[in-house]
């Protein structure tokens, strides 16, 4: 049984895939540079395995490229664990079935982490071989530092309730 | 003049793209076309010039839900060009990968793609509110195909320990010790998965197919065997090429297979399973026989519960192969460069998958032939289309398009098993 307290930021997305990379980019600027209770990993997005992943798990963070229109490195934040995410944002893992899917199967089977944000980046382009775009990877620093924010401001507060 | 077009347009993925237009004139089905965009075809021109060791990882990023496959055909097409056999505990190491990728596979199409059809639900997410325990089977099941894959291949998707005559490094007995119990709670679970599927409701829709597989002396195919079809052939893989052609459509760019003497034939779960029902362990078969299959299965709709069947035989497969491993002393057997031309045909989850390769002396690929299963289909969904969608006519638009769907899905094709998602529009026209 995992940890009820345990804490995970996953990455999500393809690295050869233009900037389907934002999510494995943050998770790689992230990576030991957190309070060493806080798994970093990477994921390729597929949902089921996705939602297995967030088993147990107390305080999920979730990044994923996004297709929304807005300009390339936008960041849009959803607290998934209240509210539902916006259907067809995240429509490029395999088989359409990904981040949007396994957060409703979570929620549809009570899994669903307590507290879980998704921090979508809207991507330019998903070319294979390419690099992350420059507004996308503006977007990549931005998320980690929030993420990384976010992390701090949590661990504060329930240090406080615990004390 | 009655003019019904049920269209769908455009998928963008990342395995391609597909869309479907069915015309109906005055109740009949004119015309019923699928059209998709497949990326295999890039892959074999990135496979010029690189080494023969190369083809097992470069072809497995081919797909993401069955890059097992893509590494057998891959490096069972180089052995056979360098002429190298893979036997013993290592060939069952290959048959117990391959169970891991029919076990995730399948049990992701079952639970998650295929069933919200027959329950009448929208997708899983829809279905996981009402059906929640079977969710949470389904996943957990999946997960264990997961393990196998990742406990053998190093890792989940795209594994990384296959290799030209073997793998780079073979398990300890005690890896799969934590396994074995898994699988044995897996085995009760497939077999409730079957039972779960035989409890749906089929459209009563049988065509005569070809139906074309892989078939060995011994076993339930997965690596090895003749070519075969309901019809009488039998050849080696190495005939493929003469029995078999490939032509563009222009609605597709995904190239279209046929026989060579004429006719669409099928490849896939239902045609694996009238092939070589024999070859099933016995709990499998009498599982089938259970859940209402004959020996053979000419309804796609039926597809469902096939798969729930070849789940629980991979379930049954790989506790055996583990049950008996014992750790051989090369995690491969040695290999070396030589000019050749290899064949290989293996069973990817959705069916037969075809390599062929020709390599230089300095074992750089000169030319390399990959067919993928879902491309061999093209012809039998189309056929599907306009032999079913005339006895659904008087269904509701909505319920008639999503019978079309359903109908693609029977095939869980590499380019849309999520047809869920599938934009679509009804012209009365």
């Amino acid at each position: 049984m995992a940890d009820r307290r345990h804490r995970i930021v996953l990455g999500i997305g393809n690295l050869d895939r233009g900037d389907d990379a934002a999510g494995p980019a943050v998770a790689r600027l992230l990576r030991g540079a957190l309070p060493r209770d806080v798994e970093v990993a990477e994921h390729g997005g597929e949902a089921a395995a996705l939602l297995g992943r967030l088993d147990g798990v107390a305080e999920a963070y979730l990044v994923d490229a996004c297709v929304s229109g807005a300009p390339a490195g936008t960041v849009q934040r959803f607290d998934a664990a209240s509210t539902p995410l916006p259907q067809g944002l995240f429509g490029l893992s395999t088989h359409a079935f990904g981040l949007a899917e396994a957060v409703e199967l979570g929620r549809a089977l009570g899994q669903l982490p307590p507290r879980c944000i998704v921090y979508a980046i809207e991507a330019g382009a998903f070319e294979v071989g390419e690099a992350l775009s420059p507004g996308v990877e503006a977007a990549v620093s931005d998320v980690a530092r929030r993420i990384h924010d976010e992390l701090a401001r949590e661990g504060h507060r329930e240090e406080k309730s615990r004390a | 003049m009655a003019r019904k077009v049920i269209k769908v347009d455009y998928l963008a993925r990342v395995e391609g793209e597909g869309g479907l237009k069915v015309v109906v004139r005055d109740g009949k089905v004119q015309s019923a076309e699928l059209s998709i965009f497949e990326p295999p075809r890039f892959f074999e021109a990135f496979l010029r010039g690189r080494a023969f060791t190369e083809a097992s990882d470069i072809t497995a990023r081919i797909c993401g839900i069955c890059p097992v496959a893509y590494q057998m055909s891959a490096v069972h097409a180089i052995e056979d060009a360098i002429g190298v056999t893979v036997g013993g505990q290592l060939r069952e190491l290959r048959r117990l990968l391959y169970c891991g990728e029919w076990i995730e596979s399948h049990t992701l199409h079952v639970y998650m793609l295929h069933a919200p059809d027959f329950l009448g639900y929208a997708g899983a997410v829809d279905m996981a509110r009402d059906h929640g325990d079977a969710v949470k089977r389904g996943l957990e099941l999946k997960k264990i195909g997961n393990e196998i894959v990742t406990t053998l291949g190093g890792r989940e998707i795209h594994p990384i320990n296959v290799r030209v005559g073997g793998f780079y490094r073979a398990p300890r007995r005690r890896e799969f010790e934590a396994l074995a119990e898994r699988l044995k709670w897996a085995r009760d679970a497939a077999l409730e998965t079957v039972r779960w599927a035989a409890t749906f409701d089929f459209p009563d829709c049988e065509r005569d197919y070809t139906f074309v597989s892989l078939r060995h002396p011994r076993e339930y195919p997965f690596n090895e065997g003749h070519i075969v079809s309901s019809r009488g052939l039998d050849i080696p893989v190495s005939k493929y090429d003469e029995h078999f052609e490939e032509s563009h459509v222009e609605r597709s760019n995904a190239l279209h297979s046929r026989f060579r003497s004429g006719g669409a034939y099928l490849v896939g779960p239902i045609a694996r399973y009238s092939l070589n029902f024999d070859r099933l362990s016995p709990i499998a078969q009498q599982a089938a026989k259970e859940a209402g299959l004959g020996p053979t299965c000419n309804n796609p709709y039926r597809s469902v519960v096939v798969r729930a069947v070849e789940v629980l035989y991979a379930v049954d497969e790989a506790l055996r192969i583990i049950e008996h491993y014992r750790e051989p002393e090369h995690s491969s057997e040695p290999i070396a460069a030589r000019a050749g031309v290899g064949y290989a045909a293996t069973e990817a989850p959705r069916g037969m998958l075809y390599h062929r390769y020709r390599l230089n002396p300095d074992g750089t690929i000169a030319d390399a032939r990959i067919i993928p299963p879902t491309s061999q289909n093209q012809a039998s969904i189309e056929e599907d289309l306009a032999t079913f969608v005339g006895g659904f006519l008087d269904l509701p638009d909505d319920d008639l398009r999503h019978r079309c769907e359903q109908t693609v899905r029977n095939y869980d094709p590499c380019i849309s098993c999520a047809t869920h998602f599938l934009r679509l529009e009804v012209d009365r026209g």
